[in-house]
């Protein structure tokens, strides 16, 4: 049996300040308006997203396509609730456009479109583009001799897909520094735990042995987060691989490492006052 | 074809810093002078075509032009969900090289005959598919490729066909070139099934029977404009390619016809391969052969196809 991670652990234990409650609250109000959405996913993913854009990103919110921004791209595209929460909280676009999620003359879908949403580097929700689309964008910094670094979030179940192994390959064989894979490690794929599904571990010997930097944390831990990601790169002229331990659904203890909460249509009003319980009156 | 077309990235590449060469794991000395000339622009990124169109995607975001180029049935079936996602939806301008189009593989097999790949590359939004005839016409359409918006996959012939293009008729990605005046006939051709029409019309012609020649080098967009003129007061268009019936040069022309004149349509035979994959090799001449795409098999469905058309031209207008 694999030995579970003290970073896992943690992840478990954690406790979440007030502002990952208050970006839970506008995520589960998106879902409360739209009546849907990939709930357990983008909860995981919070505090990778909140550190990136609070604390690392050099980025301006007023113009989105500066060309010398750090790029990030939400790989694991079906996260977005948590991405749209920060990228509006952050001012790419209005809060009241979270309301709108998913509505017919909304900028926000249920997965992420370069081109619609201000913020969003690639169209992604098909599994496994978003780290070759990386590699593409590191290697032109590289090229083109350009100091702006590249981080791409990627889900553990869409590691499953082959394509992400060829660019990781491709990353170190470039010796991309300016590159970063950021892994939401929170066990848990659309139909059960990824043990079952398709075992990854060891998953960071996996990333080591495919030539890159290996960070593991717990995902929850803002401090933690902050410290990794503004050390980057890890190795001089090796890509870096953040592993986060997180909880599927954190923060909401009906949600946590519950498959059934990967996508969530209505919630029932049983549901909704659990929520409020657990992130606060949304 | 395959050299010309290679050679023409190095020289566009020499005018445009843009330009990117991305192969896969192409055959020892690919581009050898570009390697040389602009290392960090000659990329070998291994088998991996998934990731390669990816990160083409991710380089092109950024600026650049890259030219992916690797054997037609991988750049196509391989990783068709990276180039409608990462190209066609976000619109970029990558250029996919394939090689070997149709049935220049023969002696290899199924796996090595790209028989739908026009057809899968057509369906997708902001693709544009070229398939030229030779190698002066591969010459002057890549010299047109490094300012067209979006993707683009080029269809590439074998190398060493006839060259039958002529420098007089220009080229203009999108824009059909009329090779011979519309007659009783007008074959619309694609790719290197232009050389066989031109010999299935001396063929007609000696029968008395009129065929004009219409090279539909772009199969999207399609110049319906020209395919409308072409086909005016013939008695019979005929589609000739090199691929499946399903999806192909024949679909897009009917297609086209169908949407334009609605009723009062031509008699149209379409040419093609069956639908089925190849089970025997021999050469890219000798399966054309067997599948009625010689130029006299292509001459005798013609013929044979007029005498059951009607004989007085059918009321073509275009709207």
């Amino acid at each position: 049996m694999t030995q579970i991670s003290p970073h896992a652990e943690a992840a478990l234990t954690c406790t979440l300040d007030e502002r990952s409650l208050y970006l839970r609250r506008l995520v589960l109000g998106s879902v409360r308006s739209a009546g849907r959405g990939h709930v357990g996913p983008a909860l995981s993913l919070i505090e990778m997203v909140r550190v990136l854009y609070d604390d690392v990103l050099r980025i301006d919110p007023s113009n989105p396509r500066d060309p010398a921004r750090d790029r990030a791209i939400l790989s694991k595209g079906h996260g977005c609730l948590a991405l749209y929460a920060l990228l509006a909280d952050r001012g790419f676009f209005p809060l009241s456009e979270l309301d709108g999620f998913c509505g017919p003359d909304s900028i926000l879908g249920g997965h992420p479109e370069y081109g619609m949403v201000p913020g969003i580097e690639a169209s992604t929700g098909a599994l496994g583009h978003g780290l070759s689309i990386g590699v593409g964008l590191a290697l032109a910094a590289r090229l083109r001799e350009r100091t702006y670094r590249t981080f791409v979030l990627l889900g553990d179940g869409e590691i499953n897909e082959g394509s992400v192994w060829e660019a990781a390959m491709g990353a170190a064989k470039h010796g991309l520094d300016n590159l970063v894979a950021l892994i939401d490690y929170n066990k848990l794929q659309s139909y059960g735990p990824t043990d079952y599904v398709l075992p990854l571990e060891p998953l960071a010997d996996k990333w080591r042995s495919f030539g890159f930097a290996v960070q593991e944390l717990n995902g929850h831990d803002v401090g933690a987060l902050r410290t990794v990601l503004k050390q980057v790169p890890a190795v001089p002229g090796k890509p870096t691989a953040v592993i986060c331990h997180t909880v599927k659904g954190k923060g909401l203890p009906a949600a946590e490492s519950n498959a059934d909460w990967h996508h969530k249509n209505k919630l029932t009003d049983s549901e909704l006052d659990a929520i409020r319980v657990a992130v606060g009156d949304f | 074809m395959r050299n010309t077309a290679m050679n023409m990235v190095h020289k566009l590449a020499a005018r445009d810093e843009r330009v990117l060469y991305i192969g896969s794991d192409p055959g020892a000395g690919t581009l050898r002078a570009m390697s040389k000339e602009f290392p960090k622009r000659h990329l070998i990124e291994g088998i991996s075509e998934a990731h390669i169109i990816g990160m083409s995607a991710g380089l092109a975001m950024e600026g650049f032009v890259p030219y992916v180029n690797t054997i037609a049935t991988f750049l196509t079936r391989r990783c068709y969900e990276q180039v409608a996602v990462d190209l066609c939806l976000h619109n970029l301008p990558v250029r996919l090289i394939a090689n070997g189009g149709g049935l220049v593989y023969a002696p290899l097999g199924p796996t090595h005959q790209a028989i739908e790949d026009i057809a899968i590359m057509r369906a997708l939004p902001n693709m544009t598919v070229v398939c030229p005839c030779d190698a002066d016409e591969a010459a002057r359409l890549m010299e047109q490729t490094l300012d067209w918006t979006g993707p683009i996959y080029i269809r590439l012939g074998k190398g060493g066909d006839a060259i039958v293009s002529r420098a007089e008729h220009g080229f203009e990605i999108g824009k059909a070139i009329l090779m011979r005046p519309p007659g009783d006939v007008v074959m619309v051709t694609t790719g290197i099934m232009l050389q066989r029409a031109l010999a299935a019309a001396d063929l007609l012609a000696a029968q008395g029977i009129r065929a004009g020649i219409l090279h539909m080098h772009t199969v999207k967009p399609l110049d319906t404009e020209a395919l409308l003129q072409a086909i005016r007061g013939t008695r019979l268009v005929a589609t000739l390619e090199e691929h499946v019936p399903s999806g192909g040069l024949g679909s897009a022309v009917a297609e086209a016809l169908i949407d334009k004149l609605g009723s009062g349509l031509p008699a149209m035979l379409r040419l093609s391969l069956p639908d089925r994959f190849m089970h025997n090799y021999g050469s890219q001449d000798s399966l054309l052969k067997k599948h009625g795409l010689s130029a006299d098999a292509i001459a005798t469905s013609i013929a044979r196809a007029l005498i059951a058309s009607p004989t007085s031209s059918p009321q073509l207008h275009s709207t």
